[in-house]
């Protein structure tokens, strides 16, 4: 994964075979497989986003972590307390 | 991960976190912005706009084992979290062949399901032991 230079102009939170232009005319049995519920013991879907680490601006992959334990963790917000 | 942009997870890291944490937060804070993410995951309040506070283990092979998810104002227990990071790291070491009981902790019982197990397992673990009563 290429570092991006902080700028304006800067990739956004994309899940893995989604289609970035929103959502697409599709038929009922394209939109179940894609609907991907997720489970304990399903995969779980990959994506990319951008993220600040270590004193850098850098974009993640969660597929990048393979072979190791991830904990994933979303929260409401930054500055929330709790 | 949330929906603020990494810009902000910037500023809340150096003007906040790194006061209680030494060197600042050691993982990637990733931005959600837009919560794409967040709703395959299901985990996206489209009244609020925002992602609650979803928490998943994912093993090495990509394999989601765990997740807990919270209304906004409870926080979570990391302790917890390591616990069953744990847990499951014994169970696939065992290749699937231990299971870790309630109330599990490292160094605790641990239990080897088979047919002798059925209707036994009073015999190898009770709630007094982790639980005190």
């Amino acid at each position: 994964m290429t570092d991006k230079k902080a700028g304006c102009s800067v990739p956004s939170a994309k899940v893995a075979n989604s289609d970035s232009e929103g959502l697409p005319v599709q038929t009922d049995m394209v939109k179940e497989e894609k609907s991907m519920t997720v489970m304990v013991g399903k995969k779980a879907p990959d994506f990319t986003a951008p993220a600040f680490h270590k004193g850098e601006f850098k974009q993640v992959k969660l597929s990048d972590h393979l072979g190791k334990w991830v904990a994933l963790c979303f929260y409401p917000g930054d500055f929330t307390f709790v | 991960m949330s929906v603020d942009s990494q810009f902000v997870h910037k500023i809340w890291n150096d003007v906040e976190l790194s006061r209680m944490v030494e060197g600042g937060v050691p993982f990637a804070m990733a931005s959600d912005s837009g919560g794409s993410i967040g709703r395959v995951y299901g985990v996206y309040s489209e009244e609020a706009g925002v992602d609650v506070r979803g928490r998943f283990l994912i093993d090495p092979d990509g394999v989601i084992q765990a997740m807990e998810v919270l209304t906004p104002p409870v926080g979570r227990n990391v302790s917890e979290t390591l616990r069953q990071i744990q847990a499951y790291q014994l169970v696939r070491k065992s290749g699937g062949t231990q299971a870790t009981p309630s109330g599990w902790k490292p160094g605790g019982k641990v239990l080897n399901p088979n047919i002798d197990l059925v209707g036994n397992v009073w015999k190898e673990w009770n709630p007094k032991d982790v639980y005190g009563k």
